[in-house]
């Protein structure tokens, strides 16, 4: 990204759109479907403006029909179009994870990679609002776990504009999530980290690439999408406290840029991994894994990880709360790593 | 390719074309039958032999392909379900090639990473996919890109009766009659999902008239004719051709074999298919072409031999080719930056 570009604070959803306005104009191939994406703008204001701009014939709301929207999708990235399409919640995978996984995922593969699936999924995660069991999931592992498409999810507005255009001019099928509580919607809590400066004209953030939001030497606090937010403010609460944290932002979770996270892990010796989704055989047991085979005698501490404990997400607040990682439960997690 | 007129008449090659074909893809199954019982005998062991892995056979199913396929171009796209040879060998797939793909070899479609089932080969735009209904939603995709790109290309998704009653069936016609898109869905009655008769798993009895829920035109063809299914292609073709959008067909087609090789088919009576073969579109159409004054018999005796020919190359072609390397597992995942 070029430091001299002209930039402006945007938030997350005002950033994708630019991303995919850019890519629309530079790309007739390009075209968004999805349900609620035209006049409404999205329901989480991934396409504002947008119908306005290129009307019905490039921005498609679609029926309430996942399978077939998303499976048409696929079939028209393999006649050289670039779609891409919104599945409205993640949680909503269920009724169309044939067209997603059988179809999207395996396609270049069972055809030797004589057929290309160039298209963007891009899909709403994350709870802490009250939405409870089937509209708060985040499911990073469930997409990851399977392989043949690559799974990003940018926290940051300039994340957001940078790997959806990568996402775009990729020549595979991309799961693009982004978290609802970080697109800077006026109807959610307001979070500082949900505006940021993003530079004006297109660019690319490379996909499997994590980013180091804070250095630190005491210990590495690996996050993604919200939990990097809440890790970057428990880290400042762990510095009150003499603890000086790195905080890992992983961007991508395939590919998954296991080597930032060992070089740090050499450098700070105590591994926190933190998820927004469920604990058992997710993402956090990957990044254990991988510094276990690799990285285990940099550790001086066992790995700690903190995430939802193997139960749906609930709707009352004193109980999403509970089960919802939050600051004040990764600081104190880290304390206890950095002072065994 | 005539995108205005609906073709009253057969014409002569095309006739001739559609007979040779099925003489093809019957030989090629027939084939089939042998090389994947090498090496399961005495004991069936799915994974043993030549040809592992299930095998879904079309013999008795031709006239499906054949009717439709002899409207379309190579710029016109296809996808097939778990039984594909008929669609594949009638689209033009290169037959060499998937041959070697279900006999698992390097040289083939999909480098020996698909299968039987995982047929794809972009240059005559032709997909398969294992899963009931699944092929529908993309070609209802590549139908959409058509019509973007201002081409007349169609799409063609064939399925089988029992797939008709899948979401995905429902969603695709719903999706493609909303939007006028040029897709023809192509119902294959051949009466058994699996073990499971129509009757028994179907609310209606013809699937064709399900197109009304759809606002679109639904066509039956009877008894597996393979010139009443030429005709209905034909409008379907020109319908969507036009812009008019999409139409479902459906054709009473015969299975012969069991829903797959080694199916011990303790689901129906032990002379139907006897009684299909008695009604067998092969023959049917051969005196058709004779009575008709198409073909003579030494004509169509030289069509027969080309087409054993084609099918005996793809297979000793299959044959002399070499495995993968083991490792190659490890490649085409994602197509390189």
């Amino acid at each position: 990204m070029a430091t001299t570009a002209k930039s402006r604070m945007l938030t997350g959803s005002k950033a994708m759109v630019e991303a995919i306005d850019q890519e629309m104009e530079r790309d007739p191939r390009v075209f968004v479907m999805g349900e609620d994406v035209g006049k409404y703008g999205g329901i989480f204001g991934s396409t504002t403006g947008l119908f306005e701009k290129y009307g019905p014939t490039r921005i498609l709301d679609t029926p309430i029909s996942e399978t077939a929207f998303i499976g048409a999708a696929i079939g028209a990235a393999m006649e050289g179009m670039r779609p891409i399409v919104e599945l409205m919640f993640v949680d909503f995978f269920g009724v169309c994870m044939d067209q997603i996984y059988n179809q999207m995922a395996k396609i270049h593969y069972m055809s030797g990679g004589h057929v290309k699936v160039p298209l963007v999924l891009m899909t709403a995660v994350g709870g802490g609002y009250n939405d409870a069991a089937q509209h708060s999931q985040t499911l990073y592992a469930t997409f990851a776990h399977l392989p043949g498409m690559k799974v990003v999810a940018p926290t940051f507005p300039d994340d957001l504009k940078g790997m959806m255009i990568a996402a775009i001019r990729e020549d595979n099928p991309v799961i693009l999530m982004f978290h609802k509580g970080l697109q800077g919607l006026g109807w959610m809590d307001q979070l500082d980290a949900s505006i940021g400066e993003v530079p004006q004209e297109p660019y690319t953030v490379p996909l499997g690439r994590s980013r180091i939001v804070r250095e630190g030497n005491d210990v590495t606090i690996v996050g993604i999408q919200m939990m990097t937010v809440h890790a970057m403010k428990a880290a400042e609460q762990l510095k009150e406290a003499g603890i000086d944290a790195e905080v890992i932002d992983l961007r991508s979770l395939v590919p998954l840029d296991r080597e930032t996270i060992l070089r740090s892990v050499a450098k700070t010796h105590r591994l926190l991994v933190v998820d927004e989704d469920y604990q058992s055989y997710g993402m956090s047991a990957e990044i254990a894994a991988t510094v276990a085979e690799a990285g285990l005698y940099d550790l001086e501490a066992p790995i700690r990880r903190l995430a939802i404990p193997d139960v749906p997400i609930p709707y009352s607040d004193p109980l999403e709360n509970f089960v919802l990682p939050n600051a004040e439960k990764i600081a104190e997690a880290a304390k206890a790593l950095v002072n065994m | 390719m005539a995108t205005a007129e609906i073709v009253k008449e057969i014409p002569v090659e095309k006739a001739r074309w559609m007979y040779e074909t099925m003489v093809k893809i019957r030989y090629y199954e027939e084939c089939m039958v042998q090389a994947y019982a090498e090496g399961k005998t005495p004991i069936f062991n799915i994974g043993a032999g030549t040809v592992p892995g299930e095998m879904h056979l079309a013999a008795g199913q031709e006239p499906a392909a054949v009717g439709m396929m002899a409207h379309l171009t190579e710029n016109d796209t296809v996808t097939a379900p778990h039984r594909p040879h008929h669609h594949a060998i009638a689209k033009g797939v290169n037959l060499k090639r998937m041959t070697a793909e279900i006999f698992g070899r390097q040289s083939g479609l999909g480098k020996g990473k698909g299968g039987h089932m995982h047929l794809f080969d972009p240059k005559v735009k032709f997909a398969c996919s294992g899963i009931i209904a699944s092929g529908l939603p993309p070609a209802a995709g590549a139908a959409l890109a058509a019509k973007m790109q201002g081409k007349n290309w169609v799409a063609v998704a064939f399925v089988g009766e029992g797939g008709a009653n899948a979401g995905a069936f429902h969603e695709t016609l719903n999706l493609a009659a909303l939007w006028k898109l040029p897709l023809i869905v192509v119902v294959e009655d051949n009466h058994y999902g699996i073990s499971v008769p129509k009757e028994a798993s179907t609310a209606v009895p013809f699937n064709d008239i399900r197109g009304v829920a759809y606002g679109m035109p639904g066509f039956r063809v009877k008894d597996n004719d393979p010139l009443e299914m030429y005709r209905v292609s034909a409008k379907a073709v020109a319908r969507a051709r036009q812009g008019e959008g999409p139409s479902l067909i459906e054709i009473e087609t015969y299975r012969y074999l069991g829903h797959f090789q080694g199916d011990p088919e303790v689901y129906r009576p032990k002379d139907e298919e006897a009684q299909l073969r008695k009604k067998d579109p092969i023959p049917r159409m051969r005196n058709w072409l004779l009575e008709q004054g198409l073909a003579s018999e030494e004509e169509i005796a030289g069509m027969e031999a080309r087409a054993h020919q084609e099918v005996d190359e793809a297979y000793a072609y299959a044959r002399e080719s070499a495995y993968p390397q083991p490792e190659e597992a490890l490649a085409d995942l994602f197509e390189p930056a």
